[in-house]
């Protein structure tokens, strides 16, 4: 510590206060930096690309609502239908996989198995292409949200799974002992409180999908990557219509991210 | 061991030293609880070896013993949440035998259902259902189990968490009580569905010192009130105030049992001697 303290003596409490407002200061010069790099890079990459991709900023003006407005809607609106439909599926995957009866156990296990061991596109591809095949046809919009919940459901399957084995066993002797029968105790007392365990890994999911739902993109979903390139194409401006879409997805993640950290604290918060 | 003060219900009639059965104290009645030959294996760990149990209406036991002597075991035996490996549990006339190889069957498992209902447990640490408010972990089994309507699930709810003097906390959710205040609720919520017998497995065991004496007082008055119970406790001072007669355990046996003054003050056997000494230095 440097002496330029003047002739103010230096006691206890003065060492105190200068540790402490030079600690202030470190972070302050710690944020600024962090937040000066970030501009730059977002300036010196993004900026980069647009003039790389030689775009016009008319087209920006022009077609940038309407990839932003429809598109972003139409991702938003697949990935909140297929995530509570893939948390409904996982409910029942996941009591299923704790069964003790080895029917619905295998069948579990089995749903699991195949959607996580298969790549999502091709189960889209599947539930657009094949099923016809097969005597059912679904619109192209219905075969996305399918595969999607299907497959995102296999994941959330195992992490309910997790979320009912970390309940406390006394919360289930607890309602034993008040003569609860197995399936009002799980539906009462279990799953409410496995629900509040997986919350904040829903809310992970829920923002993986926002991007995994651009491959709803191949199979002619009106959505954000859909809109971009199709606009991209007729405009002669492929590249500049992705730099939208991406900048949409990026967008919509930090929004949700942001929501999802807070209810993350006020779910750690409000815990026993 | 921090003694905590205990309300003075007045002189006890001085014990006779013929043994227990020939000298129920005059409020019990009739045997309402009975553990016959219970025997419990944890794989190769005899944990109990033979246990005969009779309590009667109104009768408070306690259960003293070191740890691993299986008192918690005889307890959770009684309503099945351990099924004993041999013999039987009878509650106010329903009778229940043990019966380990078909114990996941529905049959069976309705029938311990049914025992239960017979029986309050308190647990070590409450566990109350943190998702639900104090009123809302009184009614839930009353409304969804028993099918009380829900006006009058509240009432009941109301009059118990009245006499545990936790009223002004229904609307309160687990996580805003104290360790005390929550075994009150869950003592609420176990009466709510007015059970026969109430089980207490090391009710204070979790508690802060200082919290010890409000859950200890709620009992007592419960026990003085003529609450038949059985309890597991460690708390020597209160068994003396609360029990018509002591349990002690040792091996997986009731090694030794009668009124408090005799087996506390007056034990025959040594192992009981031995317990006590640890407890009562003077």
């Amino acid at each position: 510590m440097t002496a330029g303290l003047g002739t103010e003596a230096v006691t206890p409490q003065t060492i105190v206060e200068q540790v402490a407002a030079s600690r202030r200061a470190a972070r302050t010069r710690w944020r600024l930096i962090f937040g000066a790099v970030w501009v730059a890079l977002v300036v010196t990459i993004g900026g980069g690309m647009w003039l790389a991709s030689g775009a016009d900023f008319d087209f920006v003006v022009r077609s940038g609502p309407v990839i932003v407005l429809q598109g972003a809607g139409a991702t938003i609106l697949v990935s909140a239908v297929s995530i509570t439909l893939a948390t409904m599926l996982a409910i029942f995957g996941a009591l299923a996989r704790l069964s003790a009866n080895p029917v619905p156990n295998a069948i579990g296990s089995f749903y699991v198995s195949l959607f996580r061991g298969t790549p999502l596109l091709l189960q889209i591809y599947f539930a657009y292409f094949a099923l016809p095949q097969l005597g059912l046809v679904l619109p192209a919009l219905i075969a996305g949200i399918t595969a999607l919940s299907l497959n995102y459901g296999a994941y959330l399957t195992e992490i309910f799974r997790a979320g009912i084995q970390a309940v406390p066993r006394g919360q289930r002797e607890a309602a034993q002992a008040l003569g609860m029968p197995e399936r009002l105790l799980m539906r009462r007392i279990v799953l409410p409180q496995a629900t509040r365990i997986v919350i904040p890994a829903i809310g992970n999911d829920f923002i993986a999908m926002l991007k995994d739902s651009s491959l709803v993109a191949t199979i002619t979903v009106h959505e954000t990557l859909f809109m971009a390139q199709r606009i991209g194409r007729s405009a002669f401006e492929p590249v500049a219509a992705l730099l939208i879409a991406g900048a949409v997805y990026w967008t919509l993640t930090i929004i949700f991210s942001f929501f999802q950290e807070r209810l993350e604290r006020r779910l750690a918060r409000s815990d026993r | 061991m921090t003694e905590t003060p205990l309300p003075n219900h007045g002189e006890r009639e001085a014990p006779s030293r013929s043994g227990y059965s020939d000298v129920l104290p005059a409020h019990v009645g009739e045997v309402i609880v009975r553990a016959m030959g219970i025997e419990k294996y944890f794989g190769d760990n005899h944990v109990l070896r033979g246990v005969d149990l009779d309590v009667r209406q109104r009768e408070a036991v306690m259960l003293l013993g070191r740890s691993g002597s299986g008192k918690t075991t005889l307890l959770r035996c009684i309503n099945f949440l351990e099924e004993p490996t041999v013999g039987s549990v009878e509650i106010d006339g329903l009778k229940l035998g043990a019966d380990p190889l078909r114990s996941r069957s529905r049959e069976h498992q309705e029938q311990i259902r049914q025992m239960r209902l017979r029986a309050g447990m308190l647990f070590q640490d409450f566990n109350l259902f943190p998702h639900m408010t104090v009123l809302g972990n009184c009614i839930e089994a009353p409304t969804r189990v028993r099918g009380i309507p829900e006006d009058q699930a509240v009432a009941t709810a109301e009059k118990f968490l009245d006499k545990v003097g936790l009223r002004d906390k229904r609307d309160e959710y687990p996580s805003r009580l104290s360790g005390g205040q929550k075994q009150r609720a869950a003592i609420a919520r176990a009466l709510c569905m007015e059970p026969k017998v109430l089980l207490f497995d090391e009710p204070t065991s979790a508690l802060d010192p200082e919290l010890i004496g409000e859950v200890l007082r709620v009992m007592e008055d419960l026990a003085h009130e003529g609450t038949t119970m059985i309890v597991v406790t460690h708390e020597m001072h209160f068994a003396r105030q609360a029990a018509d007669r002591v349990v002690f355990m040792d091996e997986g046996v009731i090694c030794e049992q009668g009124p408090p003054e005799q087996i506390l003050d007056a034990p025959e056997k040594d192992a009981t001697k031995r317990f006590l000494r640890r407890f009562l230095i003077p």
